[in-house]
């Protein structure tokens, strides 16, 4: 006779928010995988579930604070930087994570993004890159490499795409990691890093959207990209010495590879509002 | 810390620094701001006085920065206030819709300069006062409030973050350039003077099953919870149910936007403020708000003084709008004149209210209107209704 061995309770129950299920994400989307490297490292993170925050702008990656059973702010498209900095610089003891998508991010939200990073604010930031715009149907975005196509490229992008960790590293990140949705245990490991990396830091994943970005560029089966990533994923070798930062750049029609790995893991002393009892030289750090 | 929060004593202060030492009074915590003239003189000062009291400045890369920073600071617990002008006005306006939805009190200052556009950077406007009320998408409601001098700016500031955290609401202190541009005499109280008006906070510990958008008070304002509390709460600006939750059903969404706007209209009476002048026997009601108002309590005192009948009702709150004083200031007048820096604005108001002609004095804004076209538009409406009597000019 065949045991089923049933178990009562996940480790990760308490981090979501099982009532809220089944969630809005497609058949093979990358976006649950992140979120779940996400809930692992904070049950890892030894920091108190309750002081951590996570925020988001508008998008289907930005759906996930709706899903964790945390401190949750859901804001408005581009904008949930500005509203971690605000949190974050009123209760520096809270460890704020921004989980959004590369289109909040680095379109409408690019302004906070580089300032952000240029402050070198605490927040943690995690942006899922699936080179569309994925809520709204599978338009172009920011990320979506030359060439194209999506529902608003229909002849192929004119446009050249961001490179996300390139951009983030000149900004003056900290901390700039890029992996795909097939590395789950390497964003779990970064995303616990970062936890314990002050400053402001920033972890691309690079994820399938079947419907979006995969069905406009014969990718529609979010398995085929998470298999393409397996196949074309290198890790990078030191950036910029042996890997130069173009090389960074993703197209995934192409047979080319794909760089991945820790780019940036510097020190540089964390934005802090002025306090008077700092002598001038204290201000920072 | 070494500095003093509250600057209590007489001062001669510039409107802009009046309205800081109204934030900084007030328990304001933290500041998110763009210069912009004719505001920048309150994140000037108060980048100065934030860290003598133990708070947070920091200027942002925008205005929706801005916006979205105080709000974020206040969502962790903390006053937290903003101020531009027309411009920047505009940036914040989609996420003036998001702290309504979250109900996160903040408080933003409009220092209204001549607009539209880049308009008339140093020169006064009140043309954004239904901007105030309207100018973020959909149905909602929020305080706003227009000081004439110096001292209000510090008043009202004080009442604008007491209000806001009363009610989950934001609100607007919509001044203009030259009240805030204006040195007078402002006094400030001692500290255990100046009101106070709390969040409501929950009572019940966290725990599975707490709702904290339920609204159990007749005052439809659920308790308040900060990021760090353990409840574990989700704040959305999509349309959500009492748990917070994401719910996209017309019931949930009219059920939530009737209850966001009837917390104000129900509570407008701790909201609403204004002051009246000559009105016990006024037949020939003036209305203005702002630096007009100045102008318009000149024209109205001249206009008594020539035996004209004339009274004045200053609008201290724009929104909610004074209603119930100009209801029943409609028994009695023959005739409403609105004055104001804009081409008709507070007017469309004042004519749902009223079937007496109303008739506005305006201006598109650059310069004070001065008492001379409000009191000739009074003297013309005096002479034009027969039963408007003048009265004799030794009874005025
Ligand atoms: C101000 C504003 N403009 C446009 C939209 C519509 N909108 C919603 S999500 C989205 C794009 C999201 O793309 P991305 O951030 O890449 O996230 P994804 O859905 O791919 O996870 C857009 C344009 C909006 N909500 N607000
Ligand atoms: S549209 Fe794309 S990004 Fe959005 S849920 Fe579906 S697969 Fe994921």
């Amino acid at each position: 006779m065949a045991h089923t061995l049933v178990a009562e309770k996940h480790p990760l129950d308490d981090l979501i928010r099982t009532d809220r299920m089944p969630h809005i994400w497609c058949p093979g989307c990358g976006i649950g995988i992140v979120m779940r490297c996400y809930a692992q490292a904070i049950l890892e993170s030894g920091i108190p579930v309750e002081q951590h925050v996570i925020v988001s702008g508008i998008g289907c990656a930005a759906r996930t604070p709706g899903y964790m059973n945390l401190d949750s702010y859901h804001t408005t498209h581009g904008r949930p930087i500005p509203f971690a900095t605000g949190l974050k610089l009123v209760k520096p003891e809270l460890m704020v994570t921004v989980f959004s998508g590369d289109g909040d991010l680095a379109a409408i939200g690019g302004n906070h993004l580089i300032h952000a990073a240029r402050r070198n604010v605490d927040i943690k930031v995690i942006c899922i890159n699936n080179f569309n715009y994925g809520m709204t149907g599978g338009q172009v975005g920011p990320t979506t490499p030359l060439g194209a196509k999506t529902t608003t490229t229909p002849y192929g992008n004119p446009e050249y795409p961001f490179n996300l960790p390139y951009l983030l590293a000149a900004a003056g990140a900290v901390f700039v990691s890029r992996w795909t949705a097939i590395h789950a245990r390497q964003v779990k490991e970064d995303i616990l890093y970062t936890f314990h990396k002050p400053g402001f830091t920033f972890i691309e994943v690079l994820a399938p959207c079947p419907v979006g970005f995969g069905k406009s560029n014969n990718l529609d089966e979010g398995v085929e990209e998470m298999w393409l990533y397996r196949r074309r994923c290198v890790p990078a070798g030191r950036v910029p010495e042996e890997t130069p930062w173009e090389a960074l750049q993703v197209d995934l029609r192409e047979e080319r590879p794909i760089v991945v790995g820790r780019f940036v893991d510097e020190d540089r002393p964390v934005y802090r509002p002025v306090r008077l009892e700092d002598k001038p030289s204290e201000h920072r750090g | 810390m070494r500095g003093r929060a509250v600057l209590t004593g007489e001062h001669f202060m510039h409107g802009d620094h009046a309205c800081t030492e109204g934030a900084i009074a007030a328990g304001c915590r933290f500041f998110a701001g763009y210069p912009i003239t004719p505001s920048t003189e309150i994140a000037e000062r108060i980048a100065q006085r934030l860290p003598e009291v133990g708070g947070v400045f920091i200027q942002m890369e925008d205005e929706i920065a801005s916006i979205l920073a105080i709000i974020g600071a206040s969502a962790a617990g903390a006053r937290a206030m903003s101020a531009t002008s027309g411009p920047g006005f505009s940036l914040m306006m989609e996420n003036i819709g998001l702290a309504v939805m979250m109900e996160i009190p903040i408080v933003i200052v409009d220092v209204q300069r001549g607009s539209p556009s880049t308009g008339l950077p140093t020169l006064p406007g009140q043309a954004d006062v239904m901007q105030a009320r309207w100018g973020s998408h959909g149905d909602y409601a929020i305080a706003a409030y227009a000081p004439w001098s110096p001292q209000e700016m510090f008043d009202l500031t004080v009442l604008a973050f007491n209000v806001a955290d009363r009610f989950r609401i934001p609100v607007m202190v919509m001044s203009d350039e030259v009240v805030g541009h204006m040195v007078e005499r402002v006094v400030i109280p001692p500290e255990e003077q100046i009101p106070r008006w709390e969040r409501k906070r929950p009572t019940v510990p966290p725990e599975n099953g707490f709702r904290p958008f339920l609204a159990e008070d007749d005052d439809l304002v659920p308790p308040l919870v900060h990021a760090g509390e353990g409840y574990r709460v989700h704040f959305t600006g999509l349309t959500h149910d009492e748990r917070g939750y994401p719910d996209m059903s017309a019931e949930t969404h009219h059920r939530l936007v009737t209850r966001l706007v009837e917390k104000v209209r129900r509570n407008a009476d701790a909201m609403v403020r204004y002051e009246g002048y000559g009105l016990e026997d006024a037949r020939i009601v003036v209305i203005s708000y702002g630096c007009t108002a100045r102008s318009a309590r000149r024209a109205v005192a001249q206009a008594r003084a020539a035996g004209i009948p004339a009274g004045l009702l200053r609008l201290i709150s724009l929104w909610p709008f004074p209603e119930k004083p100009l209801r029943d200031l409609a028994r009695q007048a023959e005739a409403f004149i609105v004055a104001e820096m804009n081409l008709g604005q507070m007017i469309c108001e004042v004519e749902r209210y009223v079937a007496q002609p109303v008739i506005g004095v305006n201006h598109a804004g650059g310069a004070m209107i001065p008492p001379a076209p409000i009191l000739e538009t009074i003297e013309e409406v005096a002479n034009r209704g027969a039963h408007i009597g003048r009265r004799k000019a030794s009874t005025g």
